[in-house]
């Protein structure tokens, strides 16, 4: 790539009227309201996100992947089958994910319990199999994994006829792997281009959303996504979503979204490219009614928001990897609380301005001052703790910024270390200890679990 | 939990196995045992057993801890314990493993007394909570490995 190139990559997408944040009125109304510059839908996976969005449906996706070939495909055939705008998910498994392909292997032969579909150790022609007569035009298949070297995995995934996959040079490294993230994010690079040199379009998601899957705070999850959804825009994939993750607060989250629409727009806005939204990441409700409710509070934020995907976690999240069943129930949920929201939700509903917009922004632009590349302008960022994970261990993240849930639910910049961003006032300042991060862990856990916690079952557990 | 306090410069090395990405379990480990006056080397996530097994070598701690909620800690957690057993340097080193031990939930518990008796000192399935790590970090000054192992046992 030549550095003209490089150069164009870091400056907004779309070069038309980019707007102050002043410009864009308080009470800008539900979040779709907001035209999003987007360019023309690519690929069977985006094809079918894009129809569906347009004729007012959201769609719903699970996390599933089994070990054998049959299970995988049942399952791929439940969510089809699922009365809604579903598309289907192939989870890979951990051994695949960290490239220990020997390992899987060798569980498959014994019959062992994998915690996902292993592609490379299956091959390409099970893979092959495994999608032939499911996937289509009104059934996309993601490919999900989770690797920070995910080479080989796209290698495979591109001659299977796999739809989409997802990941990123940050989200798959700094959260999951030991992998310096220089290395990578030269993988990544090349990874981008295995896709894009498909003839083709294989949609890719950022995860950059969903960082630690909790206790990292909206501004930094919006950025991340936006500079990864560049990075891939820049090493030549033209079909992307970027990603968030529900946190703590409705009202937070919704304001969040916006700013994500708005800035994907402005910096991805010569691609194309939709909103993901997952179901809290974090610690889970233990109930059944507990988990529900939280999967209903990410559907409706979704809806209102005008997110065109979400990804769903189901009523055993916080027990065990869910069977086929359960999965189907958590999707048919999500479409019925769709239907309710859609039907009985609030209109003309005011978005809080907070600033997470702006400090978004602020994060993207100081880390594009540090490279001519996106990638290398991550890699310095995250050198100079200019961008920085809270809590994260990777040894390339500097570790010294602390997040904190107030007491209203809004997760907050307790420490920002050396980030561009204000800390928010004095709540949370003082040291985290283990309660006291085990009890912001759990705070959706008891938040959504405390109403079925009484009588006799709350006796039962004193 | 806010009152077992641990010996000064206790040491330990707090790893998940190679195959596991999660991280809040680590960071909860850490913080908990800093607290209890022990200096922790944290690997982190995904660490293959051989830098598990150099970092060993290189701390000396008092006791590794192996922290897995991915479901492949009785798959990982096996190959690991037999490699640490049969190093000369790390074979008597206390070495115990918690979290979520397979992919079956309550079903997880047979894994616990498998890995107990590959060498792990102790087992600590998640349903089991922390009461029994508690009771493991208390015992360190004094317990032998047997007892060790039936603390373990409670999975």
């Amino acid at each position: 790539m030549n550095s003209s190139a490089m150069g164009a990559s870091l400056r907004p997408a779309a070069p038309g009227p980019v707007l102050p944040a002043r410009a864009v009125p308080a009470h800008t109304g539900a979040a779709q309201a907001a035209p999003s510059p987007v360019g023309p839908a690519r690929g069977r996976f985006s094809r079918f996100v894009r129809r569906k969005h347009e004729q007012g449906r959201l769609v719903v996706q699970p996390r599933m992947g089994f070990a054998d070939t049959r299970t995988m495909r049942q399952g791929l055939e439940a969510v089809r089958a699922v009365r809604g705008a579903s598309v289907g998910t192939v989870t890979v498994d951990s051994y695949t994910r960290v490239n220990d392909h020997d390992s899987a292997r060798r569980a498959l032969e014994r019959g062992d319990d994998l915690n996902g579909y292993p592609v490379v150790a299956h091959g390409e022609e099970e893979t092959r199999r495994l999608l032939r007569g499911v996937a289509g035009d009104d059934f996309p298949v993601q490919f999900r994994h989770g690797s920070a070297l995910p080479g080989e995995l796209f290698a495979a995934l591109a001659r299977t006829g796999a739809d989409a996959t997802e990941g990123g040079p940050v989200s798959y490294c700094l959260p999951y792997s030991r992998v310096p993230l220089p290395r990578a994010t030269a993988a990544w690079a090349e990874c981008c281009r295995i896709l894009a040199d498909q003839p083709r379009t294989v949609h890719l998601e950022s995860f950059g959303g969903c960082m630690l899957g909790q206790l990292c705070p909206p501004s930094l999850l919006i950025a991340l996504s936006i500079l990864e959804g560049m990075f891939f825009r820049e090493h030549g994939v033209r079909s992307i979503s970027v990603s968030y993750a529900q946190q703590t607060s409705p009202e937070q989250d919704l304001e969040a979204l916006a700013a994500l629409r708005r800035l994907a727009a402005q910096w991805l806005g010569d691609v194309d490219w939709h909103v993901v939204v997952y179901t809290y990441m974090g610690v889970f409700p233990r109930t059944s009614v507990g988990a529900f409710r939280m999967l209903e509070d990410s559907v409706r934020l979704a809806v209102r928001s005008g997110t065109e995907r979400l990804i769903v976690k189901t009523a055993v999240e916080a027990h065990r990897i869910p069977t086929i069943e359960e999965n189907v129930d958590a999707l048919e949920f999500a479409v019925a609380v769709e239907a309710d929201e859609r039907l009985h939700g609030p209109t003309g509903e005011t978005i809080r301005q907070t600033g997470i917009h702006d400090e978004a922004l602020q994060l993207v632009k100081a880390t594009l001052e540090f490279g001519d590349d996106v990638g290398s302008a991550l890699v310095n960022a995250f050198a100079h703790g200019l961008l920085d994970v809270p809590y994260c261990l990777h040894q390339d993240n500097a570790n010294r910024s602390r997040a904190a849930i107030d007491p209203a639910g809004i997760l907050r910049w307790s420490d920002p270390g050396a980030m561009p961003v204000a800390a928010s006032g004095a709540h949370g300042r003082g040291p985290v200890t283990a309660r006291s991060l085990i009890d912001m862990l759990g705070y959706n856990e008891r938040r959504f679990d405390r109403e079925e916690l009484v009588g006799a079952a709350a006796r039962g557990m004193l | 939990m806010d009152d077992i306090s641990l010996a000064p410069e206790r040491r330990f090395v707090v790893t998940s196995v190679s195959s596991d990405a999660h991280m809040w379990n680590l960071v909860f480990l850490q913080l908990l045992l800093e607290e209890r006056g022990g200096h922790v080397v944290n690997l982190g996530a995904c660490v293959p057993d051989e830098v598990i097994l150099a970092e060993c070598r290189r701390h000396r701690p008092d006791a590794l801890v192996v922290s897995t909620v991915n479901g492949h800690g009785h798959l990982d957690g096996l190959r690991l314990i037999e490699k640490l057993r049969a190093d000369p340097v790390l074979a008597g080193m206390r070495v115990v493993i918690g979290g979520k031990l397979g992919i079956r939930g309550s079903g997880n518990a047979r894994f616990g007394a498998e890995l107990v008796a590959a060498g792990f000192d102790a087992a600590f399935e998640s349903e089991a909570g922390l009461a029994e790590f508690d009771a493991f970090l208390g015992g360190l000054e004094t317990m032998s490995t047997r007892e060790l192992a039936l603390v373990g046992e409670g999975v």
